[in-house]
C-alpha cells in the first residue's frame, strides 16, 4: 500500500480517525489534570467539540463521491455519511443533557465522556462497516463502551444489575451474531459484503439464509426489537438517565442503518426472504411497544416501550425493501432521535428539592406549573404519538407509503392500528400534564443547556414543518447511496 | 295439479312460519292443514291417474345447475312409486295436521308446530318427486332437519333436546354414507339423473373404482353406500338407536315421521335405485342380513319396553326390517307394499296411543294404565284394529285378512321362495320372519292388554279425567279404513296380477303372480303395450318432457330387459318349464309356509293373553327376577351403552375441549369481551412476562430466534 493510498483511506475515514485519536488523547487529559471535577468539565467540553467537528468533517471534508477503504473491510458513503452526522449530533445533545446531571449526582467523571466517544467511534465504524469483521469490531467497541455507560453509577444496585444483564444479553446477541456470521462465511467464502451479494447472487442456498436470520438476530438485540427487547425497560429503568438519553438515540441509529445497510447490500437478492423476518420483527415491535407502555407508570420505562415500539415502525421502512423505504427509515430515525432527546431532557428536569422522581403522575399539571415544558412535552409526544401538523406525523406517513407501494397492505394495516394503540400513552401522559392537579412542589429550575434543549427539540416538532422539503432531499440523498 | 301437491305445504310452512305473530295460531292451523289435506286428495287424483292411469311424466321445473357434465335440474318425477309415496306422504300429513288440532290444542307455540309439519312435508315430497340424486339428497337433508326441529319442539325438555341430536348426528352418518354414494355414482357415470344413471348401467356393470385403497365393484360399492344412508334414515341395526329416543317429540310427530314417512324414505331410496341394487348381489345379500336381523332384534326389544310409544317404534324398526330384507331379496313391489300398508295401521297404532297419552294426561309409562278401554272406547277399537293389521291376522288360502296380513305374509312366503332358489339368506329371512312375527304378536298383545284391560295401575285422579278428544277420533277412524283394507284393494295391483301394468317400469313386479302364470306373462306383453301408449300421450299432453320422456321409455324397454335377465336365472327358467307344465300354482310356496305367521301370530296371542291376562302380574313377577334375558332386552341390547363408549365420550371430551379452549378461550377471550380488555390483559401479560430475571429473557431471545427461523422456513418454504 503506497502512502497516497493510505491517505487517501485515512481522509474517508476522518470522523473516524478524529473520535479515536481524540478519546485517547482525552483520556490523558483527563488522568493528567489535578482537579477531577475540572477534569470531567474540560473533557466534557472538549469530547463536544470532538462530536461536533467529527460531524462537521463526515459532512464536509470527507470527499462526497465516497468509496470503500482498507481494502474494502470500511466503506463511504451518502448513507454513511448521513447516518455518521446524524449519530455524532445524536451523541453531541446527549452529552449536553448529561452534563448537570452527572454533578448533581456526584458522577461527574471524566470518564463519562470518553466512553461516549469511544462508544461513538464504535457506532461510526458500524455504519462504515463493508465486512463481517469491521462490522462486528464497531458492534463489540459500541457495546462494551455502553455496558460500561450503563453501570457508570457503580455505588447504585440498580445501575449494577442494569449494566450487568446488558451485558450478558449484548454478549447472547454477540454469540448469534457471530454464529450468523460464521454461516455466512461459511456459505459464501468470504467476509466482504460485496463478495457476499455475489454469493447470494449466485446461489441463494439455506445457509446464507439462516446465517442472515442469525446476524439479524443479533442486530435486533441492539435496536432492541422485539423478541429481543427484554433488557430495554430494565436497562432503561436502571441506568443513570442521561445514559438511557443515549441508549435511546445515537446506538439505535447506527444498529439501524446497520441493519439497513447488511440487509440492502449483501442480501439485496433476498429482499423478498427477509423481508417476512423483518415484518415480524416489526410487528412483534410494535405490538410490544404498544400494548407495553399502557400499564407503565414510570416515566422512563415508558419511553423504553416507545422505543422499542417507534423501532418497529421504523422496521415497517425497512421491510419495503425499497430506496424509498430507506429513506423513509433515515427520516423517521431522524425525527426520533429529535423528539426522544427532548423528551429525557424533561425528564432530567424532572427535579424535586429531595431529587429526582421519574413517575408519570409527577407530571401532573406541568402545564400550569412549567408552562415551556409543559408545552414542550406535550409537542414531543405528540409528534412521537405521529399526530398530524407534528414531524412525526411525516415519519409514519413515509414509513407507511413505502410499504403501501412494496405492496404490503395488509402489514401496513396491522401497524396503522398498533399505531393507533401506542397512541393511547402519549395521550396520557398529555392528559397527565394539562388535566391532572399538580401536587404543588414543582420542579427545580433546571440548566440552561437542559432548557435550551427541550426547547428546541419541542419547537422543532413544528417549526421543522416548513423545513421538511430540506430534509427529504437530505435523506433522498442518502437512501440512494445505498439502495 | 303436481305443483300444487309439492308446493302448498311450503307455501303452508312458509305462511305459518314467517307470519305466524301476525296471523296467530288458529289461522296458521287452518293455512297449513288446508293445504295439506289439499295436497293429499290431489295426490289422490295423481295416483289414479299415474299409478292405475299408467300416465307416467317429469315435470322439468327449472334447471338449477349447469357445470359441465353437472346438470340437473328441480323436477317432479311422477311414475307409479312416486304416486304411492305421494299418496302415503301427504294422507298421513293431512290426517297427522288435523289430529294436531286436538292434540296440540294446549301448546302455546302452534303455529310453529304446524309450519314444520309442512315443511316436513314438503321436503318429503321433495324427496320422492326427485328425478335426480341431489334433488332427492336435499329433500333427504330437508326431512332431517324438519324432524330434528319436530323432535326437539318442546325444546325446554333437555330429553326432546339429545333425542334431536342424536337423531340428528345419526342421521349425518347415515347421509355422509350417502353423500358419497351420490358421489360415486356421478364419478362413474358422470350423471346424477335417474333415466341416465339406469340407461348406463350395463355398460359399467364390471367397473372398479378404487375407494381408501382397495379396488371394488363400483355398483356394489355404490350400492352398499346407498344403504348405508338408507340404513341411517330407516333406523336399521346400528343406525337404529335415534328412532326410539325421538319418541320425545310430540305424538302427532312420531306417527308422521316415525312411523309412516320419514323412516320409509331409506325403503324408498333402495326401491327408487333398484337397477343398481340389483346388479349388486353381495350387498343384496347384506341388505338382506341387516333386515332380517333388525326385524328381529327390534321385535325382541318391544317385548320388554314400557314406554307405549317406544314399543311402536321399536315394532316401526322391526317392520323396516321386514321392508329391507324383502328389498335385499329383490322383492322391491312387496317391499313397497309393506310400506304402503303399514303406513296405515302404524299410523293408527301411534294416533291411538296418542289418543291415550291424551286422555292420561301426558302418562306414556304402560305400568300406570290398564283396564282403560271403558273410558277411551273408540281408541280401544282402534288400536285393537291397528294391531290386527300389525300383527297380519288373516286366514291364509282363502286370502281374507287384514291390511299386514297381504304384505308381511306376502314378504315371509317370498323369502321362503327366494331362500329356496338359493339367494343368500333367503332361508334365514323366512326364519326371522315367521318368529319376528310371533314377536311383533306377543309384544303387540301385550301392549293391548296392557293398556285397556286389567286394573288400573296409575294416579287416580288421572283416571277421572280420562276422556276422548272427537278431533282426535276422526283420523283415527280414516286409517282404520285404510288398516283394514288397504291390503286387500290394492294387493293386485302392487303385487297380483296387475303389478306389472300398475308398477310399469317404476319398478319390477316381480315374480308373484298369484300362481297365475299365463296372466303373468300376459301382463308383461301387455306393460309394453301400455308403455308405447304413455309415450304418446305424454307426447300429447306435456310437450316439451316429451323428449326424455321417450328417453324414458326407450330405457323402460331395456329395463325390463334387464329386469328379465336378472330375475330369468332365477325365475325365467322355472317360468318357461311351468308354462309348458300348465301349472298354475308354480309360484306357489308349500301350504305349511303360508300357514307359518299364522301360526307364529296365533301363538304370539296366546301367550300374551296368558301372561297378561290369565296370569296377570306374572310378567312383572318375571321381570323383578331381573333374568339376564330381561335386562339384556329392557336395556335394548346395550346398544346405547356401546354408543355411548364408543362415540359419545369421546366426541364429548373432544367438544368440551373445544369448547373450553376454542370457545371460552380464544373466541370470547378475543371477540365480544372487548378489545379493551384484550389490550389492557396483552399488556399485564407482557408485563408478567417482563419478570426483570435474566434469563427469562434470554429464554425469550431464543425462543425468539428460533421463531423467526420457523416463520422464515414456514414463509419461504418454496426454496
Amino acid at each position: 500500500m503506497t502512502g497516497d493510498l493510505l491517505l487517501a483511506d485515512l481522509r474517508l475515514l476522518a470522523p473516524e480517525v478524529l473520535l479515536a485519536v481524540g478519546a485517547m488523547a482525552f483520556l490523558m487529559v483527563g488522568a493528567y489534570t489535578r482537579a477531577q471535577d475540572g477534569a470531567a468539565r474540560i473533557v466534557s467540553l472538549l469530547t463536544l467539540a470532538l462530536f461536533l467537528v467529527a460531524a462537521l468533517v463526515s459532512i464536509f471534508y470527507v470527499p462526497s463521491e465516497g468509496g470503500t477503504a482498507f481494502q474494502g473491510a470500511l466503506i463511504v458513503d451518502d448513507f454513511s455519511r448521513y447516518a455518521k452526522a446524524a449519530v455524532l449530533l445524536a451523541a453531541f445533545i446527549s452529552l449536553i443533557l448529561a452534563q448537570n446531571y452527572l454533578e448533581q449526582e456526584k458522577l461527574a467523571k471524566f470518564e463519562y465522556p470518553i466512553l461516549m466517544a469511544l462508544s461513538v467511534l464504535g457506532m461510526t465504524i458500524m455504519v462504515s462497516a463493508n465486512d463481517l469483521i469491521t462490522m462486528y469490531m464497531g458492534l463489540e467497541l459500541q457495546s462494551l463502551a455502553l455496558y460500561v455507560l450503563a453501570a457508570f453509577n457503580r455505588d447504585s444496585l440498580r445501575a449494577s444489575e442494569a449494566g450487568l444483564k446488558y451485558f450478558v444479553l449484548g454478549a447472547l446477541s454477540s454469540g448469534l451474531l457471530l454464529y450468523g456470521a460464521s454461516l455466512i462465511y461459511g456459505f459464501s467464502g468470504t467476509t466482504n459484503f460485496a463478495g457476499i451479494a455475489e454469493a447470494v447472487a449466485a446461489e441463494p442456498s439455506l445457509g446464507l439464509m439462516f446465517g442472515m436470520i442469525f446476524l439479524l438476530s443479533g442486530l435486533a438485540f441492539k435496536i432492541s426489537a422485539a423478541p429481543f427487547h427484554m433488557w430495554t425497560p430494565d436497562v432503561y429503568e436502571g441506568s443513570p438517565t442521561p445514559v438511557t438519553a443515549f441508549f435511546a438515540t445515537a446506538p439505535k441509529l447506527a444498529a439501524m442503518a446497520l441493519i439497513a445497510r447488511v440487509l440492502m447490500q449483501p442480501f439485496a437478492e433476498m429482499v423478498h426472504d427477509w423481508q417476512q423476518v423483518v415484518m415480524v420483527l416489526s410487528v412483534l415491535s410494535m405490538a410490544v411497544g404498544a400494548f407495553g407502555a399502557l400499564t407503565q407508570t414510570n416515566i422512563k420505562r415508558l419511553l423504553a416501550y416507545s422505543s422499542i415500539g417507534n423501532m418497529g415502525f421504523a422496521l415497517v421502512g425497512l421491510a419495503a425493501g425499497t430506496s424509498i423505504g430507506l429513506w423513509a427509515l433515515l427520516l423517521y430515525l431522524t425525527l426520533y432521535v429529535i423528539s426522544v432527546a427532548g423528551s429525557f431532557g424533561i425528564v432530567l428536569s424532572m427535579r424535586r428539592s429531595d431529587g429526582m422522581v421519574e413517575r408519570i403522575e409527577d407530571l401532573a399539571g406541568l402545564a400550569q406549573t412549567r408552562p415551556g415544558l409543559g408545552w414542550s412535552m406535550t409537542a414531543l409526544m405528540l409528534s412521537i404519538g405521529g399526530l398530524p401538523f407534528f414531524v412525526g406525523f411525516f415519519g409514519k406517513l413515509f414509513v407507511f407509503y413505502a410499504a403501501v407501494s412494496s405492496g404490503l397492505i395488509i402489514f401496513t394495516v396491522i401497524a396503522g392500528l398498533l399505531s393507533v394503540v401506542s397512541m393511547a400513552y402519549y395521550l396520557r401522559v398529555v392528559k397527565v400534564i394539562w388535566f391532572d392537579e399538580p401536587d404543588g412542589s414543582s420542579f427545580l429550575p433546571a440548566t440552561f443547556s437542559v432548557n435550551a434543549v427541550v426547547l428546541v427539540t419541542g419547537s422543532a416538532t413544528v417549526a421543522l414543518l416548513p423545513f421538511m422539503y430540506v430534509m427529504f432531499r437530505f435523506v433522498m440523498q442518502a437512501g440512494s447511496g445505498l439502495g | 295439479m303436481a305443483y300444487v301437491i309439492v308446493f302448498g305445504p311450503l307455501l303452508a310452512a312458509i305462511i305459518a312460519g314467517v307470519f305466524q305473530k301476525q296471523i296467530g295460531d288458529r289461522v296458521a292451523q287452518s293455512i297449513t292443514t288446508g293445504l295439506v289435506v289439499l295436497s293429499a286428495l290431489l295426490s289422490i287424483v295423481m295416483f289414479f291417474d299415474v299409478a292405475l292411469g299408467g300416465n307416467e311424466r317429469t315435470i322439468e321445473l327449472a334447471r338449477w345447475m349447469a357445470v359441465g357434465a353437472f346438470e340437473f335440474s328441480w323436477a317432479i318425477k311422477l311414475d307409479t312409486l312416486s304416486s304411492v309415496m305421494l299418496v302415503v306422504i301427504t294422507s298421513v300429513s293431512a290426517l297427522v295436521h288435523i289430529y294436531s288440532w286436538g292434540y296440540m290444542a294446549e301448546d302455546p307455540h302452534r303455529a310453529r308446530f304446524f309450519s314444520y309439519l309442512s315443511l316436513f312435508t314438503f321436503a318429503m315430497l321433495s324427496l320422492v318427486t326427485a328425478d335426480n340424486l341431489l334433488q332427492m339428497f336435499f329433500g333427504w337433508e330437508g326431512v332431517g332437519l324438519a324432524s330434528y326441529l319436530l323432535i326437539g319442539f318442546w325444546y325446554k325438555k333437555p330429553s326432546a333436546n339429545n333425542a334431536a341430536i342424536k337423531a340428528f348426528v345419526t342421521n349425518r352418518v347415515g347421509d355422509f354414507g350417502l353423500a358419497l354414494g351420490v358421489m360415486a355414482i356421478f364419478t362413474i357415470f358422470g350423471t346424477i339423473r335417474f333415466d341416465e344413471i339406469f340407461a348406463a348401467i350395463p355398460a359399467h356393470q364390471d367397473t372398479i373404482l378404487t375407494f381408501f385403497g382397495m379396488n371394488f365393484n363400483a355398483l356394489e360399492l355404490i350400492a352398499f353406500l346407498l344403504f348405508i344412508g338408507a340404513m341411517g334414515k330407516s333406523a336399521q341395526f346400528f343406525l337404529h338407536v335415534w328412532l326410539p329416543d325421538a319418541m320425545e317429540g310430540p305424538t302427532p310427530v312420531s306417527a308422521l315421521i316415525h312411523a309412516a314417512t320419514m323412516v320409509t324414505a331409506g325403503v324408498f331410496l333402495v326401491c327408487r335405485m333398484h337397477p343398481v341394487f340389483e346388479l349388486a348381489p353381495n350387498t343384496s345379500a347384506f341388505i338382506t342380513f341387516i333386515g332380517a336381523f333388525t326385524a328381529l332384534f327390534a321385535a325382541t326389544v318391544g317385548l320388554a319396553q314400557n314406554d307405549i310409544k317406544r314399543v311402536i317404534a321399536y315394532s316401526t324398526c322391526s317392520q323396516l326390517g321386514y321392508m329391507f330384507f324383502a328389498a335385499g331379496l329383490g322383492l322391491y313391489s312387496a317391499s313397497m307394499f309393506h310400506l304402503f300398508t303399514h303406513a296405515f295401521f302404524k299410523a293408527l297404532l301411534f294416533l291411538g296411543a296418542g289418543s291415550v297419552i291424551h286422555a292420561l294426561h301426558h302418562e306414556q309409562d304402560m305400568r300406570n294404565m290398564g283396564g282403560i278401554f271403558r273410558m277411551v272406547p273408540v281408541t280401544w277399537v282402534m288400536m285393537l284394529i291397528g294391531t290386527l293389521a300389525l300383527t297380519g291376522v288373516g286366514i291364509p288360502m282363502l286370502g281374507l285378512g287384514f291390511a299386514g296380513f297381504y304384505s308381511k305374509d306376502m314378504i315371509i312366503e317370498e323369502a321362503f321362495m327366494m331362500g329356496q332358489e338359493g339367494l343368500p339368506f333367503g332361508m334365514m329371512a323366512f326364519w326371522i320372519g315367521v318368529i319376528a312375527a310371533g314377536l311383533t304378536s306377543f309384544y303387540s298383545w301385550r301392549l293391548v292388554f296392557f293398556t285397556f284391560h286389567g286394573k288400573y295401575r296409575g294416579d287416580k285422579h288421572t283416571l277421572d279425567h280420562a276422556h276422548e278428544t272427537p278431533i282426535l277420533l276422526f283420523p283415527l277412524l280414516v286409517l282404520a279404513v285404510g288398516a283394514v283394507f288397504a291390503g286387500a284393494v290394492f294387493k293386485d295391483h302392487f303385487v297380483g296380477k296387475h303389478a306389472f301394468d300398475f308398477w310399469g317400469d317404476s319398478l319390477p313386479a316381480g315374480p308373484y303372480a298369484e300362481g297365475n302364470y299365463p296372466e303373468y306373462k300376459a301382463a308383461y306383453e301387455t306393460a309394453q303395450g301400455v308403455g308405447a301408449q304413455s309415450q304418446g300421450e305424454s307426447h300429447d299432453g306435456a310437450g316439451d318432457t316429451h323428449g326424455e320422456v321417450a328417453q324414458a321409455e326407450a330405457s323402460h324397454g331395456d329395463d325390463h330387459g334387464a329386469v328379465t335377465d336378472t330375475h330369468g336365472g332365477v325365475h325365467g327358467d322355472e317360468h318357461s318349464a311351468e308354462a309348458h307344465e300348465g301349472d298354475h300354482h308354480g309360484h306357489h310356496p308349500p301350504v305349511w309356509v303360508l300357514w307359518m305367521p299364522f301360526g307364529a301370530t296365533l301363538f304370539g296371542f296366546v301367550l300374551a293373553i296368558y301372561f297378561y291376562v290369565i296370569k296377570e302380574g306374572l310378567p312383572a313377577r318375571i321381570a323383578e327376577k331381573s333374568g339376564p334375558l330381561h335386562a339384556f332386552l329392557s336395556n335394548k341390547w346395550y346398544v346405547d351403552e356401546i354408543y355411548d363408549f364408543l362415540f359419545v365420550r369421546s366426541v364429548r371430551g373432544l367438544g368440551d375441549l373445544l369448547w373450553k379452549v376454542g370457545d371460552q378461550r380464544i373466541i370470547d377471550g378475543f371477540g365480544p369481551n372487548g378489545v379493551a380488555a384484550t389490550v389492557l390483559a396483552s399488556a399485564r401479560r407482557l408485563a408478567r412476562l417482563q419478570s426483570g430475571y435474566l434469563y427469562h429473557y434470554a429464554f425469550v431471545m431464543l425462543i425468539g430466534v428460533l421463531g423467526l427461523t420457523l416463520w422464515f422456513v414456514a414463509g419461504t418454504g418454496a426454496h
